[in-house]
């Protein structure tokens, strides 16, 4: 027992301090040296505070002046990163494909869209169909981003209300569009945060 | 089905099987223990291990020394993950201050990053401190893989030697498998994905000033938790104001990096790549898809090198890759339909150049359809069980895709090591049906197929298939788990199902709305993870070990090649036949009693 016994543990021991303390230190320098901003979250930094990262979506549903990002399942407010009183951050909506409540929560989200759009005054062509990313939730809760028909959707609404001509909200949005990786991977989407302080007149 | 889906899904394919033969080789080198170009930097590490720890390297052990060797090294980090997490209040790193973690909890998630599952009981940013992740689990991503490309090892090595009663030395291929492949990968795999904007940092969560200030109705409590009545009868709230964000940080991208290479899947954050902070973007995307499959399809390669007959491991992999493509065209198919019950509500599904369409439930709208369904696809024929999307929102058909895969038994890629030492025994099965077809004692790499190796087969096919069927026959009978299935109708049993289909598989993903962190589901699936690891091993080993001590018999004109096409197509058949079989019933209860429910079916 004791001849692979020893070799049990110390093996064990000497692996955990190469894998578990060498290969993240090491992994953390290079990553501080070369990639510091990305390395700690990607933030957008305004008068030395953190407001927000890049990379992590914002609430903005329900002020017709701003884009709207995907609905969001965490708790106890949409786009909890994470709560320590709750114990709380990222998470999906789980809801299946036949739950009734997924339904629920699309029907209530077309009806604020709609409402944002009379308290505005703008008069949406009746045909017009919502995309379908802008009525589900996302995998994380924090979803960044919307696809461009969200955006699009949701142009004349935002020019409406900040009195802005559509064109120049729309260089907006284009302005925070990525397109597909390398031409081919992923899909094109806006950053609703970033579209959002743009507008505001405070570019990160 | 888009063109830009089908470019993205066949430029995935093309880049996965080119890198086949070169990882191969250089694996098969490693395993040789012959030069590998990073002998000059590692070697000295590597003779260090073996002199403190007391292990000759040319020492070789017999089936059951290498069994009993596997066994307890798990054994330590079992117990290791486990007072880890019971002891990480008192433990430095810990920035946020996180508790100990419950006993029937930890004991899960010990067994689980034990066995490779990697299923995630746990939210990561809401429990685990830096220490628990990097100690605990990060260390167990790499030995736990490491392990199993021991064991597939030993079992090439029992397939290739003759009149022998060794399979190798355990310790040799742990030490050489972590740091001559799944470490410098890593490194690699690690720095690209900061690049991306994946967290690498020791920093506290972050806090960000909300530009809308958010606020939430809150039940009043006393300080006993009971609820107050305010001055009218009713049950008083406050509201709370919510003026800052949290983001969360943390030591990521090394333990992502390893996550997929090793086929581990337990996310750094809750829900894992579907984390912008763990998977940023599409670029960061496509290389963590890759590393799902790399090692497990790179491994077929160095079977067929080990073996002396290259043939042989190109007659897997394509076994492997037909069952994979064509289970991704159905999910694919699937999510790209969405879901008919949105279409009466004015929502447009359609696929254009403004949109992705599909059933964007559940879904990151970087990822959208194609990259959602290749990843719940190659996480499920993996045993990878890390998401990009949340499968439980999937649609029936889209959803009964990943089920089936890890029901399958993990053997269309499966694990590292632990997916080809799966297939190989699908393959003593096929050979044994090909011969009882023909009359002859079958064959396989030179090798006469007796009734122990057929046995030791049929228990590491047959044990997983088990512990599924009673896991979820269990968990749906038993009457306090009504509660944690949140889904009604036939996705609820779904839900079960999927849970333990991950665990007795040892995947790890989830339909995630389960509540599994409780007692009960903690220790029945912690059961199922430990039986479906060692009640696989043992008996790969077993058989290992007794076809390591027989004699080459002659190739002749009656011996069936296994090389062939018609030897592929006859292993694909076994592999579906014995799926099929065993879980169309439970199958039918779930996702096909969903799909028939929806509108339009």
């Amino acid at each position: 027992m004791s001849a692979i016994l020893r070799p049990a543990i110390v093996i064990f021991v000497l692996l955990t301090l190469i894998t578990g303390i060498a290969y993240p230190l090491a992994v953390t320098g290079i990553a501080q040296a070369v990639f510091a901003d990305r390395a700690n979250g990607s933030l957008i930094m305004r008068d030395g505070e953190a407001v927000g990262s890049s990379l992590i979506g914002q609430d903005f549903s329900g002020d017709p002046k701003y884009f709207w990002g995907r609905l969001s399942a965490t708790g106890p407010v949409p786009y909890t990163a994470f709560n320590a009183a709750k114990a709380t951050g990222s998470s999906g909506s789980n809801l299946g494909p036949t739950n009734p409540a997924l339904l629920e929560n699309a029907r209530a989200r077309i009806e604020a869209l709609k409402a944002a759009d009379v308290a505005v005054g703008y008069a949406r062509p009746a045909d017009q169909r919502v995309p379908i990313d802008l009525v589900t939730s996302s995998a994380s809760g924090l979803d960044p981003h919307v696809s461009l028909a969200a955006a699009e959707y949701q142009a004349p609404r935002v020019a409406k209300a900040r009195g802005m001509d559509q064109a120049s909200v729309r260089a907006a949005v284009t302005r925070h569009t990525r397109g597909r990786a390398l031409g081919l991977l992923g899909e094109p989407v806006v950053n609703v945060l970033e579209v959002n302080f743009d507008l505001d007149g405070l570019a990160p | 089905m888009t063109l830009n889906a089908v470019l993205q899904l066949v430029l995935y394919l093309a880049v996965l099987l080119v890198l086949v033969k070169p990882l191969g080789w250089f694996m098969a080198r490693v395993y040789r223990g012959k030069p590998c170009g990073l002998d000059r930097v590692l070697g000295p590490i590597e003779r260090l291990i073996y002199r403190i720890a007391g292990v000759k390297p040319e020492g070789e052990m017999g089936w059951k020394a290498y069994a009993a060797a596997v066994m307890l090294f798990s054994g330590v980090g079992l117990l290791f993950v486990y007072g880890l997490q019971r002891l990480q209040a008192m433990l430095p790193l810990n920035p946020q201050g996180l508790g100990a973690i419950t006993a029937d909890s930890s004991f899960n998630t010990a067994v689980s990053f034990v066995t490779n599952t990697n299923w995630q009981g746990y939210g990561g940013e809401t429990t685990m401190s830096y220490l628990t992740q990097m100690l605990g689990l990060g260390v167990q991503n790499f030995v736990s893989a490491a392990t199993g490309m021991a064991v597939l090892v030993a079992l090439i090595r029992g397939l290739a030697r003759k009149n022998t009663a060794t399979i190798g030395n355990f310790w040799v291929d742990l030490t050489r498998s972590t740091l001559y492949i799944l470490l410098p990968l890593s490194l690699i795999l690690a720095t690209v994905l900061v690049s991306q904007g994946v967290v690498q940092t020791f920093k506290p969560y972050q806090s960000a000033a909300l530009t809308q200030p958010q606020s939430y109705e809150e039940a009043l409590k006393d300080d006993s938790g009971n609820p107050v009545t305010g001055p009218d009868g009713n049950p008083g709230a406050r509201t709370v104001q919510v003026t800052e964000q949290a983001i969360p940080l943390g030591p990521a991208a090394s333990q992502i990096a390893i996550k997929q290479l090793g086929t581990n899947g337990g996310g750094f954050f809750n829900v894992n790549s579907a984390h912008p902070l763990e998977n940023p973007t599409p670029l960061s995307n496509f290389v963590q898809l890759l590393s799902i499959l790399l090692i497990g399809a790179g491994l077929c390669w160095t079977f067929g090198e080990m073996v002396g007959d290259r043939r042989q491991g190109w007659a897997v992999l394509a076994a492997m890759t037909v069952i994979f493509v064509a289970l991704l065209g159905v999910c694919y198919w699937a999510e790209q339909s969405g879901n008919p019950r949105f279409d009466a509500l004015g929502v447009d599904q359609a696929a254009g150049a403004l949109q992705p369409g599909g059933n964007m439930e559940g879904k990151e709208a970087r990822f959208g359809i194609a990259n959602s369904a290749l990843w719940a696809t190659a996480t499920t024929a993996a045993s990878n069980g890390s998401v990009n999307s949340m499968h439980d929102s999937f649609t029936p058909v889209g959803g009964l895709v990943p089920m089936w895969l890890m029901q399958l038994g993990e053997v269309i890629f499966g694990g590292v090591g632990s997916g080809l030492y799966g297939m190989l025994m699908f393959v003593i099965v096929a050979v044994f049906v090909a011969g009882l077809m023909v009359g002859r004692t079958p064959e396989y790499l030179g090798k006469k197929i007796e009734p122990f190796e057929m046995k030791m087969a049929a228990i590491a096919v047959l044990v997983p298939c088990a512990l599924v069927l009673l896991g979820t026959a269990g968990a749906a009978l038993w009457p306090s788990n009504q509660a944690n299935v949140p889904n009604p109708g036939a996705h609820g049993f779904e839900e079960i199902l999927y849970a333990y289909s991950s665990a007795s598989n040892n995947n790890g993903s989830a339909f995630a709305g389960y509540g599994a962190n409780n007692l009960f589901n903690n220790t029945a699936l912690g059961l199922c993870m430990f039986f479906a690891r060692f009640w696989i091993i043992v008996p790969v080993l077993a058989a290992a070990g007794s076809l390591a001590a027989k004699k080459a018999v002659p190739v002749t004109a009656g011996t069936l090649p296994t090389h062939t096409p018609v030897f592929v197509v006859m292993l694909i058949c076994v592999v579906i036949i014995v799926g099929a079989l065993t879980f169309v019933p439970a199958l039918a209860l779930g996702p096909i009693v969903e799909h028939i429910s929806l509108p339009g079916n």
